[in-house]
């Protein structure tokens, strides 16, 4: 005999259990990570270790090469999400490849061609020294470039995609109605793709931050000008794994904080 | 020395089927990587029932390995400091040995780009100066060997081991950084060698020495005694380094 | 100044596979000229080249006495500068703006003050009773709500020509009979030459002045409502213009039209209807029928029209109609121009719409 069915049982249906295994340990593999971080954490020296100049000064690094990857992808990504989105050309395919290779190479391969590209003795690097005397490796902009080279595929990506899902139409009234391209482009296309352009640069930022292969590749190590928060652990893991845990601490604290904040936006976009 | 060597060869070779069968992990200083894939080898040729599995690392890297528990056989540091904190932890079966020893030398670009003569060029500004990171024995020494000549170095970058630093200056990357003499003899003239004054420069000892917690602890003491022994020597004269 | 000239267009499109666009149009100011046709036909190509959207292969845009597009003389103005109001099927309202900021949308892309421009919207909505909706955003409208907005938006700019793209498609049916007498009656006051793009053959009989069939890119048709319907070109046209559309008074299950009354189905509906009888709907005999259908008449065939498979027969006073047979039962009843037929047609067969 069925068993009778209470109307709150109906509201409280729940999913299937093989689902919720699943779930729970898709789940431990990113918090069990975190709680053996958590469990090695130097509590009382925290302060102490928080407060060293290696900390603060690779948090600075950190920040800025972040935040001026984040904003070089957005300025040069955005027209060419747009140009992939928009313009048909032969050969389309091949550069939409390229653009996405960043993600699927080590990042220390990257770091190694930009190397070989933009180092002292590269392609465009050597030249580039001889006229300006301009070095970009083992200098903070060097960090910048290594940050955006692996970071902006994901604006890029995230922006074509949504300007891809835009209807043409809005932009066509917005013209029937007067607007020209930069009233179209400032008024309708952007504000439209806005959410997806932020979850877009929360990536992209994320990612920046994250970076660890292609800048010590091609940026090197020194403390102040180009140690960013991941080369910090790396350094201190071998030495003081009181500050590792500290500096690795600090990252996560950061990202959470941002990736919280947005939330709202990122989930949308997905 | 050379018939309880020859002993233990052939006790080595004479013995299949037992203990020293099977892999051995070797966690080696990243400066005796050429050396010991060549210790490797040979040492594989004679005991062919035995498999070496070379870990290459900057040694305080596999010193916090060996003290977090991975399970390596045998250890072999390239400074002192860090197999007394590995035997302070009472990871070491019996007592390490030092089985070579090394001199620091400054590398630079074939060619010399940066017209590099001495230690006191690595004050100089204009120029791309790279050393290795303070925690690994080789940016220790190096600073020890500055500090001899009072030299401030104008540092642009640690790098976080010794190849590293050395395919950034074989690259012409960076004009010039010190590292192990060993070091620019393997790169085969891909880097210059300009020499350190004897008074300037320091004797950097490597111990060898079984792991306590070895899973293959017979493998473990054969390599040793491979090493130690006059084929093991051998090699290590090949590839640059000096013989206790 | 009265606006003069209208309309002028000649469309040539021959771009995607296969499909070409060879269209001449012309409006006078003060005109309704429906385009009507499948889908498929190129209604939306005419519409695109138009607004601007899309630029011609060949041909010539002339609107009041302005050339828009002439590939011929290399001269094409953007959407932008055509001031060309253009009411999209589904709207497409902006929908990160409210309602007020999409109908301010055109006056400030051309540089209207802000404050100015945010009068002026507000007075338009009054003007068609939508101001309580001012703020609201376009998903939160209902049909009705957001294809008078999508009016309203075009109206403002004061464009020079009116082009709407099946205005009341995406309405429900109760909604869009009772917009329709709405928009016939906006129609009428916009001053300048004015395009309905449908695919419905009652929209385009009741809003336009004339009707274009169109049908696989080129016109099939150019007339007058009753041209169409009367005397179709071809199978589409008859087809669809088959419903005889016949204007009455509706009263207790009967309809009077003229001097003749149709008896219908619906009991209940009362006033002034229209009433669309299907062309196959309507038996025609020799002999005056016996039994069910309730609307029986002797009437003359005026005419006598063949496409292929099907024969449409034009019937005279007291009620013309058109009747649509085989080609075998017009041999056996042997009728031809002038006979003296039968009409039988059931009372359930009527569709009565209210007017």
């Amino acid at each position: 005999m069925k068993k009778q069915v209470t109307s709150s049982d109906r509201r409280k249906r729940r999913p299937p259990l093989v689902l919720l295994i699943l779930a729970a340990l898709g789940l431990a593999v990113f918090v069990i990570p975190l709680l053996g971080l958590l469990a090695r954490t130097p509590w009382r020296d925290l302060p102490t270790l928080l407060t060293g100049d290696v900390v603060l000064d690779a948090l600075r690094v950190s920040v800025i090469a972040s935040l001026g990857a984040t904003a070089i992808s957005a300025i040069l990504g955005v027209p060419l999400a747009w140009v992939l989105a928009r313009v048909e050309f032969p050969g389309r395919s091949i550069v939409r490849g390229l653009v996405v290779l960043p993600l699927v190479l080590p990042p220390v391969v990257g770091g190694a061609a930009l190397l070989f590209a933009l180092g002292r003795r590269g392609l465009i690097g050597e030249p580039l020294n001889k006229a300006t005397g301009l070095v970009l490796p083992f200098s903070t902009w060097g960090v910048v470039v290594a940050a955006t080279f692996v970071a902006m595929p994901f604006l890029v990506i995230t922006v074509e995609g949504a300007l891809r899902n835009l209807d043409a139409r809005f932009e066509g009234a917005a013209a029937t109605l007067g607007a020209g391209r930069w009233t179209v482009l400032r008024r309708v296309t952007l504000p439209m793709i806005g959410p997806s352009l932020a979850a877009g640069l929360a990536l992209t930022w994320a990612r920046a931050l994250g970076e660890f292969g292609a800048t010590i590749t091609f940026a090197g190590n020194l403390q102040g000008r180009t140690q960013t928060l991941p080369l910090a652990v790396f350094v201190a893991l071998e030495s003081d794994r009181g500050a590792a845990v500290a500096l690795s601490l600090v990252m996560v604290v950061i990202s959470l904080t941002v990736l919280v904040v947005l939330r709202e936006r990122w989930w949308r976009l997905i | 020395m050379g018939l309880a060597t020859g002993a233990l060869l052939l006790a080595a070779c004479g013995t299949t089927g037992s203990g020293a069968d099977g892999e051995v992990l070797v966690s080696a200083a990243a400066s005796l990587t050429d050396a010991f894939s060549e210790m490797e080898a040979a040492f594989e040729a004679v005991n062919p029932e035995t498999d070496v599995l070379l870990n290459s690392g900057g040694s305080s890297a596999l010193r916090e390995q060996i003290l977090a528990g991975a399970p390596a056989d045998v250890f072999a540091s390239a400074n002192m400091s860090n197999m007394d904190q590995v035997v302070a932890a009472g990871e070491v079966e019996g007592e390490p040995t030092i089985f070579a020893r090394n001199r620091l030398d400054i590398a630079v670009p074939s060619g010399n780009p940066g017209g590099v003569t001495g230690l006191a060029d690595f004050a100089r500004d204009e120029l791309l100066i790279g050393l290795c990171a303070e925690d690994i024995p080789c940016g220790d020494y190096g600073r020890q060997v500055l500090e001899k000549a009072h030299v401030i170095p104008a540092v642009d970058t640690d790098e976080p081991n010794v190849r590293a630093l050395l395919s950034k200056i074989e690259a012409g990357e960076l004009d010039a950084g010190i590292v192990y003499v060993t070091d620019v003899a393997s790169t085969d003239g891909g880097v210059g060698g300009v020499r350190i004054p004897d008074d300037e420069n320091v004797l950097a000892d490597y111990p060898i020495a079984s792991l306590a917690n070895a899973p293959n602890a017979d493998g473990a003491a054969a390599f040793v005694a491979f090493v130690l022994s006059d084929a093991g020597r051998s090699i290590l004269a090949d590839h640059g380094f000096a013989l206790p | 100044m009265t606006r003069s000239h209208g309309l002028d267009a000649h469309l040539l499109v021959s771009r995607r596979e296969g499909f070409t666009l060879d269209v001449s149009l012309s409006i006078p100011s003060g005109r309704t000229v429906a385009l009507l046709g499948p889908n498929g036909a190129g209604k939306s190509t005419v519409v695109a080249t138009l607004a601007g959207l899309l630029p011609l292969d060949g041909g010539r845009i002339t609107l009041d006495g302005r050339t828009l597009d002439d590939p011929g003389a290399g001269m094409l103005i953007p959407a932008e500068d055509r001031g060309i109001g253009v009411v999209f099927q589904d709207y497409v309202l902006f929908p990160h703006l409210t309602v007020v900021e999409n109908v301010e949308f055109g006056l400030r892309s051309r540089k209207t003050p802000r404050r100015s421009a945010r009068e002026q919207a507000i007075q338009w909505l009054g003007r068609f009773g939508l101001d309580d909706l001012a703020d609201r955003r376009p998903r939160d409208l209902s049909g009705g709500q957001a294809q008078r907005v999508a009016l309203t938006r075009a109206l403002i700019t004061e464009p020079s020509l009116l082009l709407l793209d099946e205005p009341l498609a995406a309405l429900d049916a109760t909604t869009r009979v009772a917009l329709r007498r709405t928009l016939a009656d906006h129609l009428k006051q916009f001053p300048g030459p004015r395009m309905v793009i449908t695919h419905d053959p009652t929209e385009a009989f009741l809003l336009a002045d004339q009707i274009h069939v169109i049908e696989d890119g080129i016109i099939t048709q150019v007339g007058t409502p009753d041209d169409i319907r009367l005397r179709p070109r071809t199978a589409y046209i008859a087809d669809l213009a088959g419903s005889n559309l016949v204007p009455g008074t509706a009263a207790r299950g009967t309809v009077r039209t003229g001097s003749h009354e149709l008896h219908i189905a619906d009991t209940h509906i009362t006033g002034p209807v229209l009433a669309a009888i299907h062309p196959r709907a309507i038996i025609i005999d020799r002999h005056q029928p016996d039994g069910s259908p309730r609307n029986t008449w002797e009437a003359t065939v005026t005419r006598i029209e063949h496409y292929g498979d099907r024969v449409r027969l034009q019937t005279g006073d007291p009620l013309p109609l058109t009747a649509e047979i085989t080609p075998d039962a017009l041999a056996d009843l042997q009728i031809r121009e002038g006979s003296i037929v039968w009409i039988s047609i059931k009372a359930t067969e009527i569709n009565v719409e209210a007017d």
